[in-house]
């Protein structure tokens, strides 16, 4: 097992999460090493997306740790809900990426842009540089040749895939699918998981993704963890999973999504 | 044809209305996107200032408001020309209604947008001022050039206060002729072609604002 | 020496403590054109919005640029015309009348778009829904139109209450004695303007923020899906 060999990239210990009287996760320990290719399954509100949230730092977790390559999200004497700086949380962000259900480009950049601005502005890129590292990943999702397009001029799986090519634009060590097929047409989800795979395939990215896709999570995972209730219920092979789950709860989904 | 010869003395007081007009356009421009952004992204303190001025400003009578700085403030040692005190209070004015216009653009902004940004790691100002910004300043336009014309339109008050405007003009021929019918429709039609022209220049920089290519969507809705 | 009260500029608290009861009777006045006024808005932009939906077009084409007009002009020169044209042509009105009819004429302009949008948000289900029970145009209106556009008006009317409130000094310069033109004439008499505009002032601010706060409890209570009929 490669988690045995490589310290975790990511670990979970103890975390709680709520909102208000709601506890999403609850004594919460996960682990990913680096490298791996994890999909998070189960039914909805079951705390999937929320792990993905909390690792993106789009949410604060009240009690427990969790690191990042060794970095703690928390400071020792960090203040607000993050109980961490701004500086601190940008830091993390630097090694991590996020792809959403909703794409979310930015309408009024053209596709180019949208994958230039930030490693432009954020990791201080010059123009030129960034921009023939834009053309490059745009190329790698099929789009080069859309790149003066705004995003409302494309379809949705032609934007999920610029979206792809912006977040790996930032050379994140994370990437975070958080459930990328679900907002497109049936006819569109194809092409948005074959770039999924091309990666999940040729680089050696820690991915997480959360996904309905079960024929496709089977295909590109080295772990799946089912969820349910904000705990990890079963976890392991994607074979053991598919074909022997164990738990009640695990087989009761299985059986209602792979109808 | 007795009104002919009103023109060129109404001609010089739209030329001063026009001029108060877009200065205190341009200064209270600054004033609300100050103001709007100290609500949204301003810390406590700033964004309490900025609450206290828009409540201020919006909540008492505009005239209140000239009269206070053109007679009140004089009396405690600070005054400014009449023209200054036109253009600042009218200013004020818009800065306060602006800021809300500002405020709600910018919280318009989708949640999403901010993840985004977020995770491709940008800073706060970075994100203002390159993602939230550049969308919300489009859905300010229709706002803002009603703000505009309303602005034109309490610049007439500013000739309470001695500045020779359009208004001002009419008052003065009107006083002189006792042509009141001829005065005031002239000077009325004035206003109203005046509106015009500042809508359709309000038009002009919102179509160049979509256009500019960055809604290709609402440009062909 | 106003309305029998005697003003005390020993001190700016005494002197804000003497003038108040002057300045409150202007309130009054300036309450009651701000109500006058707005009745006129009210009934007059219901008139401009059936009128600007009238199937004839030379009517409807003509309330849109007479609406324009009027929102596009100012108030004070409005009152102006009113005041020293229409005594020219044999119409005497008290200053007061004067000053509500412009307040009114003006604010028709605005809510006579609140009227239109009003209207035209109640989906064309609703008007098919009629004509297919076999409802009269006026049983339409009464039934079904209004009772679901009154609550989605309500607050913008009120916003434009608000609006009028604030503008009624500048009735002021037709005589009408509201708040800030006793305001002025105090300052007038006792060269100290700062005191009696601060406090007209502060009465305004007042004023517009019970008003907020009265409006934001009506949007709650108000049913949204239009006033329930038995």
């Amino acid at each position: 097992m490669t988690q045995a060999v490589k310290p975790p990239l990511i670990q979970f210990t103890n975390v709680a999460k709520r909102f208000g009287a709601l506890t999403v996760l609850d004594d919460f320990n996960f682990e990913v090493a680096p490298g791996e290719k994890v999909t998070l399954i189960g039914p909805s509100g079951s705390g999937k997306s929320t792990v993905l949230r909390i690792l993106m730092t789009l949410e604060p977790f009240q009690e427990g740790q969790l690191s990042l390559a060794g970095m703690s999200y928390h400071e020792p004497n960090g203040t607000g809900p993050f109980k961490a700086s701004e500086r601190h949380l940008r830091q993390i962000r630097s090694h991590v990426g996020m792809v959403f259900q909703s794409f979310n480009l930015f309408p009024h950049m053209t596709v180019l842009r949208n994958v230039v601005e930030a490693p432009a502005r954020v990791l201080g890129l010059p123009r030129g540089e960034a921009e023939c590292r834009a053309i490059d990943l745009l190329a790698m999702v099929g789009l080069a040749d859309k790149k003066d397009h705004y995003p409302s001029q494309l379809s949705g799986g032609q934007q999920q895939r610029v979206a792809i090519a912006r977040a790996l634009a930032m050379r994140p060590r994370v990437l975070l699918f958080d459930e990328p097929t679900s907002a497109l047409d049936p006819q569109l989800v194809g092409e948005v998981l074959s770039v999924i795979r091309g990666l999940a395939h040729e680089h050696d990215l820690t991915m997480l993704l959360v996904t309905h896709e079960m024929r496709f999570a089977r295909e590109v995972s080295d772990r799946v963890c089912f969820f349910d209730k904000g705990r990890i219920c079963e976890q392991g092979a994607p074979e053991a999973i598919f074909t022997a789950p164990e738990h009640p709860r695990t087989r009761e989904f299985l059986a209602s999504v792979l109808r | 044809m007795e009104w002919v010869s009103y023109l060129p003395s109404l001609a010089r007081g739209a030329l001063v209305t026009a001029s108060i007009t877009l200065a205190a356009i341009a200064v209270g421009a600054v004033l609300a996107f100050a103001a709007g952004i100290a609500r949204v992204e301003g810390g406590r303190v700033l964004s309490t200032v900025a609450l206290c001025y828009t409540e201020i400003f919006r909540g008492t009578s505009l005239l209140v408001q000239l009269f206070w700085f053109y007679y009140a403030l004089p009396l405690v040692g600070v005054s400014f020309e009449p023209v200054e005190t036109g253009i600042l209070v009218l200013a004020l004015h818009v800065g306060a209604y602006g800021s809300e216009i500002v405020r709600g653009a910018l919280s318009s902004v989708s949640v999403q947008q901010h993840e985004a940004a977020r995770a491709l790691n940008f800073g706060r100002m970075q994100t203002l001022f390159r993602i939230s910004l550049p969308q919300a300043i489009v859905e300010m336009m229709p706002a803002f050039g009603n703000l505009a014309i309303e602005t034109l339109k309490l610049s007439s008050l500013v000739s309470l206060i001695s500045i020779a405007d359009l208004t001002f003009r009419a008052q003065s021929i009107r006083n002189l002729t006792l042509d009141s019918a001829g005065v005031y429709s002239l000077t009325l039609v004035g206003y109203f072609a005046m509106s015009l022209v500042l809508m359709a220049l309000m038009r002009l920089i919102e179509r160049a604002l979509r256009r500019g290519p960055a809604f290709p969507r609402a440009a062909h809705s | 020496m106003m309305y029998g009260f005697e003003w005390d500029t020993a001190t700016p608290l005494t002197y804000a403590w003497s003038i108040l009861p002057i300045i409150l009777i202007g309130l009054t006045v300036t309450l009651q054109a701000a109500a006058a006024g707005f009745a006129i808005a009210l009934g007059l932009g219901l008139v401009f919005a059936m009128l600007r939906r009238s199937r004839i077009r030379t009517v409807s084409w003509t309330t849109a640029v007479v609406v324009e007009f009027l929102r596009d002009t100012p108030l004070l020169v409005q009152l102006f015309f009113l005041y020293y044209v229409l005594p020219d042509y044999g119409v005497t009105l008290p200053a007061f009348l004067t000053g509500a009819i412009a307040l009114g004429l003006q604010y028709s302009a605005y809510t006579s778009e609140v009227y239109r949008g009003g209207i035209d948000a109640v989906p064309r289900g609703q008007w098919e829904a009629a004509t297919a029970l076999n409802l009269s145009r006026m049983q339409t209106y009464r039934d079904i139109v209004v009772p679901q556009i009154v609550p989605r008006i309500l607050p913008a009317m009120g916003n434009y209450l608000v609006a009028m409130i604030k503008e009624t000094p500048v009735l002021s310069v037709v005589t009408v004695l509201e708040m800030m033109a006793l305001a002025n004439m105090i300052g007038e008499r006792t060269f100290e303007y700062l005191v009696p505009l601060t406090l007209v002032g502060v009465i305004f601010l007042i004023l517009t923020l019970i008003c907020s706060a009265g409006l934001h409890r009506l949007q709650k209570v108000l049913p949204k899906a239009g006033i329930p009929l038995r």
